[in-house]
């Protein structure tokens, strides 16, 4: 076991680089939040679609969950990959197609969570905000959202860890990300597979185990501190 | 663009058996991981409902490995890992009958059966825990207030997490893929690879993937009403 980390701990890390490209635990952490990062606006807009007062716009945004939901992310992951480079007309990068197939998956699933938080506001918010004058614009962005988004972060942490496991998939369209790396390091040491994936599995672990604790822990300040301002409100 | 849609090509003949075969072993993972998954998520509860330390630690610890780690580590650690504890005589049997979807559906139980105990368990926790001493207080025996009080509640309260969990194994036997299980998006890739019809291969996969989900979705709204705890 020990000999596995000496040997290939530092291709786990950075995959080859600095003589390749970059891979392994470095490659699936960029995925992850650069897909976390462009699946938040996208997740915001559907969030606003799904609590729109406008039928058709509520009908659109609902439809499209539902179908995410309806589809499993790796048939996802094949469409960004073998036939999206034929509908554009010109091949991308293995990595941008997975980054693109979870991004479209999470934007269904983080638009919900987003679309909760904003449901679960009071409505004398919104009709504070518009007894004061405002439109829907300033509403939404500076009255309901920054509300909305402070009460899911929690949920908004755990679809990382969720986004962290799925990228695993992207070992099928051989992205170079931590389990291609272990895999092909499987396939140098064909005698131990059990350590290796051992290993693999201990990886992704620690670093999804602190990340869900980490989110219990948010979960417990955020609820304290709502708690905490009607207590001072009733007091006031 | 070139291209012209032509189903015909991949609904007939050779190619529309291997779709066959492709939904016939996604269901019967789909089923077989479903109904070991419940059992063991039962057992898990029961276990952890115990007051005893080190068995709920256990529970505790299966839980987390199987919720922390991505399902598709989950099958490599059983087809390529577990594969190597086992004497030669017993792997080449296993592979004579098809060790993939086996382990397959191994691991997929066993994640389910995590994710399902901790249903259950929130289920349960959502009752007061007044009610079981107002049952146990008019007579009831301990067992007799879970059977007509304490159960008959949770089970209704888990039943939509539950049933959520169900289209995410569903959409999980996809990963089977992986392991190299020839389940509808491994017949999906290979007729892909085979007649080069890229959008006809997908997109009939595609569509029967999303044909069954609705189907569990609308099942899952139908008994999650039907079932509905009316008392609060």
């Amino acid at each position: 076991m020990l000999e596995i980390i000496r040997d290939y701990g530092l291709m786990l890390l950075i995959g080859e680089y600095p003589h390749g490209k970059l891979g392994g635990l470095a490659l699936t952490l960029i995925i992850s939040i650069v897909s976390l990062a462009v699946t938040f606006p996208c997740a915001v807009l559907i969030a606003l679609a799904r609590t729109a007062q406008s039928r058709p716009l509520k009908a659109v945004a609902s439809g499209f969950v539902h179908c995410v939901r309806a589809i499993p992310l790796l048939m996802l992951i094949f469409w960004a990959y073998f036939a999206l480079p034929m509908v554009i007309g010109f091949p991308i990068d293995a990595t941008y197609t997975l980054i693109i197939a979870i991004v479209i998956y999470q934007t269904a699933y983080l638009g919900e969570i987003i679309a909760a938080g904003i449901k679960g506001l009071p409505n004398g918010q919104t009709e504070a905000a518009k007894a004061l004058g405002l439109s829907y614009i300033p509403t939404t962005f500076r009255v309901i959202l920054p509300q909305a988004i402070f009460n899911v972060i929690p949920g908004i942490v755990n679809q990382l860890t969720t986004i962290i496991k799925e990228s695993s998939l992207g070992s099928i369209i051989a992205v170079s990300e931590l389990s291609y790396v272990m895999l092909q390091v499987n396939s140098n040491e064909v005698t131990k597979p059990l350590q290796i994936f051992g290993i693999l599995a201990a990886t992704y672990f620690i670093l999804c185990f602190a990340l869900s604790q980490a989110t219990n822990w948010l979960e417990r300040r955020i609820a304290n501190r709502r708690t905490g301002r009607v207590i001072v409100e009733a007091v006031a | 663009m070139g291209y012209q849609l032509d189903f015909s090509k991949i609904l007939q003949g050779e190619y529309l058996d291997l779709i066959l075969q492709g939904i016939q072993t996604t269901m019967v993972l789909f089923v077989l991981s479903w109904f070991f998954g419940l059992l063991l998520a039962i057992v898990l509860t029961v276990v952890r409902a115990v007051e005893f330390r080190p068995t709920q630690l256990l529970v505790a610890a299966f839980v987390e490995y199987h919720r922390n780690v991505p399902v598709l580590i989950q099958l490599f650690v059983w087809y390529f890992g577990f594969a190597v504890v086992l004497p030669d005589a017993v792997n080449e049997y296993l592979n004579d009958i098809g060790a993939e979807i086996g382990y397959a559906i191994v691991a997929l139980a066993l994640n389910k059966a995590a994710y399902m105990s901790e249903d259950f368990r929130s289920g349960m926790r959502s009752i007061h825990p007044a009610q079981m001493e107002a049952a146990r207080s008019i007579g009831l025996t301990y067992l007799g207030a879970m059977r007509w009080v304490i159960l008959p509640q949770a089970w209704r309260l888990a039943l939509p997490a539950l049933l959520g969990q169900t289209l995410i194994l569903f959409k999980g036997t996809s990963l089977a893929a992986g392991i190299g299980v020839a389940e509808l998006s491994y017949q999906a890739r290979y007729i892909e690879e085979q007649s080069f019809r890229i959008f006809e291969a997908y997109g009939i996969a595609t569509a029967i993937y999303m044909l069954i989900s609705f189907v569990i979705m609308w099942l899952t709204s139908v008994l999650s009403d039907r079932f509905r705890l009316r008392v609060k």
